[in-house]
């Protein structure tokens, strides 16, 4: 479906994640990282996908589970890692830490630990685009808990009111935190409640790379000539614990099983069967010196000096 | 001579102002394109600059608030309107999670300049959700600027300084400022939104109002002439940060200092600066009282309502036992109206 350089690009920003955030898990327990971290583990795939058929242009807005959502948009490695260290060369000077990441200057605009509230902004950041008559699409990433809170609502409405060039991704894992979507709504119509605001709106059950590639593509053209918004609900999986490093089965709220059968769907798997085995080992190596080196420059970065503590309250 | 001006024409003329000057302003709230035109203070903009600039939004104040956030993010420079303050507490999330802290969180990268409107009810029978005064919630609030003018002249150079402002600013207007009248100078200016200003000077004791009580203070300072006392009368106008300067310069001179809220008294304004004022070193030869809304919610019948607020001849009688300890009890006897007290300047 993609030609081969294509799938490349893909399979090394796909490795890059799964491999930055396997490393994250590795050293986690050290306690050099210095705020809770949510792994995008398993839900790389929509990242990945959606990130891949915007331009440099398209702003992103996200979540506290952003880490694949920063570097598919083309986040900075080594200050992504340095703000995980607390660092002052992070992306926040250590102000922000893990559920904080932003990057401006490539169109990654910023994140938020509280459920829901980057929707509203990415519908705002929309409005402006459509003032300034940019042909710049906006997409926001959130998860399937940010359907139960009222500024979903309130954001998708206003969207389709005005017509907005927005790009809603909702990353449906099937868990706020331990608590089942069905637990928490009547019935699993995330994507209809959605066409109901007045917008294209589609359900993607397969955790497909290329399907969820093909149809951000479509919307995202669609939305550049003024369609207005678009939704896409996403099903993927989180293969490890809501917050934390770890495997959560333990905890009896799933199943191994349920897990299982989502790797057995690995879409990193999936895009390297597509590659010669000598151009995967040439990437693989580059992008273990790339981590290598955001970790080294982390660890060696210095730590934000009191006299940060009082800078940035207010922008002069 | 003086162009005398109301307070909403004030904060029209200030919103017109900076539309005209700055493509990147935008108004947008419940009803600030409808008739009524919030009081006044929308009135013809519309017309002026189009739909796209100045629109009507949905009820729903979190997700709205939001909304101008990322507009805010996007380079736009909005004015978000509350007809009454009680609704804010709808967008608390957005205000005190997100506008507060973008600067922050971010390192610096981004920020929000973002003007929230909101006007505080009182009378009329506006009752327990349509009188309430929330600023010592966002005084409390790292992040936030929090004004509210109590002149004309003020309304409309403090907007204009907070539109100006590359900072999420609370501006907070009483309605019964809305019949106020001063001098307005015609061009462009600014007041700083982090200085207070000294309405009337005196020596004997210091009145400090927020927002419509600098008014009642007005008042009170004009029954105290009677009996031969002189008030200074201070509108602190920035609620956060405080010019904590200007009040311990007047209370050095006064010794004496009624602060006056315009909510609930606990962790108030005027618990701030009396704080302030021993953190200063103003302890023990200073005397001090806070008054504010009584500790309920606000009553809607009249007959009770009346006894929940501060008002002049109040102001004015604690400031007279403060002064007199050993004389009885006084209450002024004349009746003043609020039109009276209309602002001379120059400012």
């Amino acid at each position: 479906m993609f030609d081969q350089k294509k799938y490349q690009d893909i399979y090394r920003t796909l490795y890059l994640i799964r491999r930055v955030e396997e490393e994250i898990g590795r050293i986690y327990p050290s306690d050099k990282i210095k705020s809770p971290v949510h792994l995008s583990i398993g839900q790389e795939a929509v990242s990945v996908a959606v990130c891949s058929a915007l331009d440099e242009r398209d702003a992103v807005f996200a979540t506290y589970r952003s880490h694949a959502a920063y570097l598919a948009k083309g986040g900075n490695l080594k200050e992504m890692i340095a703000e995980l260290y607390g660092k002052q060369t992070g992306c926040a000077k250590g102000k922000g830490g893990s559920m904080h990441l932003l990057d401006p200057s490539c169109g990654f605009i910023v994140t938020s630990a509280i459920v829901a509230t980057t929707i509203p902004l990415a519908v705002g950041y929309a409005y402006s685009l459509k003032l300034k008559k940019s042909d710049s699409v906006v997409v926001v990433f959130f998860g399937d808990g940010a359907v139960d809170e009222g500024a979903f609502h309130e954001s998708l409405n206003f969207a389709a009111l005005k017509k907005l060039p927005v790009l809603f991704v909702c990353e449906n894992n099937l868990y706020a935190i331990h608590s089942h979507f069905l637990t928490r709504h009547h019935s699993d119509n995330i994507f209809k409640r959605a066409a109901s605001y007045g917008m294209a709106s589609e359900c993607l059950k397969e955790d497909d790379l290329g399907v969820i590639y093909q149809r951000t593509k479509f919307f995202v053209d669609q939305i550049r000539q003024g369609s207005g918004p678009a939704f896409l609900e996403c099903y993927t999986c989180r293969w490890r614990e809501h917050v934390g490093p770890n495997d959560d089965f333990h905890l009896g709220y799933r199943s191994e099983q349920e897990v299982s059968h989502c790797k057995d769907n690995d879409q990193l798997k999936k895009i390297r069967a597509e590659i010669e085995p000598s151009v995967i080992k040439k990437i693989n190596q580059k992008v273990e010196q790339q981590i290598e080196d955001a970790f080294i420059f982390a660890e060696k970065s210095p730590f934000p000096g009191k006299e940060e503590l009082m800078t940035d309250v207010f922008k002069d | 001579m003086e162009r005398i001006l109301t307070y909403p024409q004030a904060i029209l003329e200030a919103t017109k102002n900076e539309m005209s000057r700055d493509e990147s302003v935008v108004v947008m709230g419940q009803g600030v394109d409808d008739p009524k035109a919030i009081l006044g203070t929308t009135l013809g903009l519309l017309e002026e600059f189009g739909p796209q600039r100045v629109f009507d939004t949905p009820l729903a104040e979190d997700g709205m608030t939001g909304v101008a956030i990322g507009m805010a993010l996007g380079g736009l420079r909005p004015i978000q309107t509350h007809i009454r303050m009680d609704f804010m507490l709808l967008a608390m999330n957005q205000i005190v999670n997100m506008a507060a802290k973008m600067s922050y969180m971010s390192g610096g990268r981004l920020n929000v300049p973002l003007v929230i409107r909101s006007m505080i009810g009182k009378s009329w029978g506006q009752g327990p959700q349509h009188s309430q005064s929330l600023y010592p919630m966002f005084m409390n609030v790292a992040g936030l600027k929090v004004v509210a003018p109590s002149t004309p002249y003020d309304a409309k150079g403090c907007l204009i300084a907070a539109i100006r402002d590359n900072n999420p600013v609370i501006f907070i207007e009483h309605r019964l400022l809305y019949y106020q009248k001063g001098p307005v100078p015609e061009e462009d200016y600014t007041v700083d939104i982090s200085k207070a200003r000294v309405l009337t000077e005196g020596s004997d004791i210091t009145l400090i109002g927020v927002s419509s009580m600098a008014v009642e203070c007005l008042r009170a300072e004009k029954f105290l002439k009677e009996v031969g006392l002189q008030a200074e009368v201070i509108d602190p106008i920035s609620l956060n940060p405080i010019d904590i300067e200007t009040i311990i310069k007047s209370v050095k001179k006064t010794k004496h200092v009624v602060i006056v809220d315009n909510a609930w008294v606990q962790a108030g304004f005027g618990s701030e600066i009396i704080s302030r004022l021993w953190e200063n070193g103003l302890s023990s030869e200073v005397k001090v009282k806070r008054i504010g809304f009584a500790a309920t919610p606000c009553p809607t019948t009249p007959t009770l309502e009346e006894h929940f607020y501060p008002n002049a001849k109040g102001i004015a009688s604690f400031a007279y036992a403060m002064l007199r300890p050993k004389e009885k009890a006084w209450e002024p006897s004349t009746k003043l109206e609020i039109e009276e007290i209309e602002f001379k300047g120059p400012f």
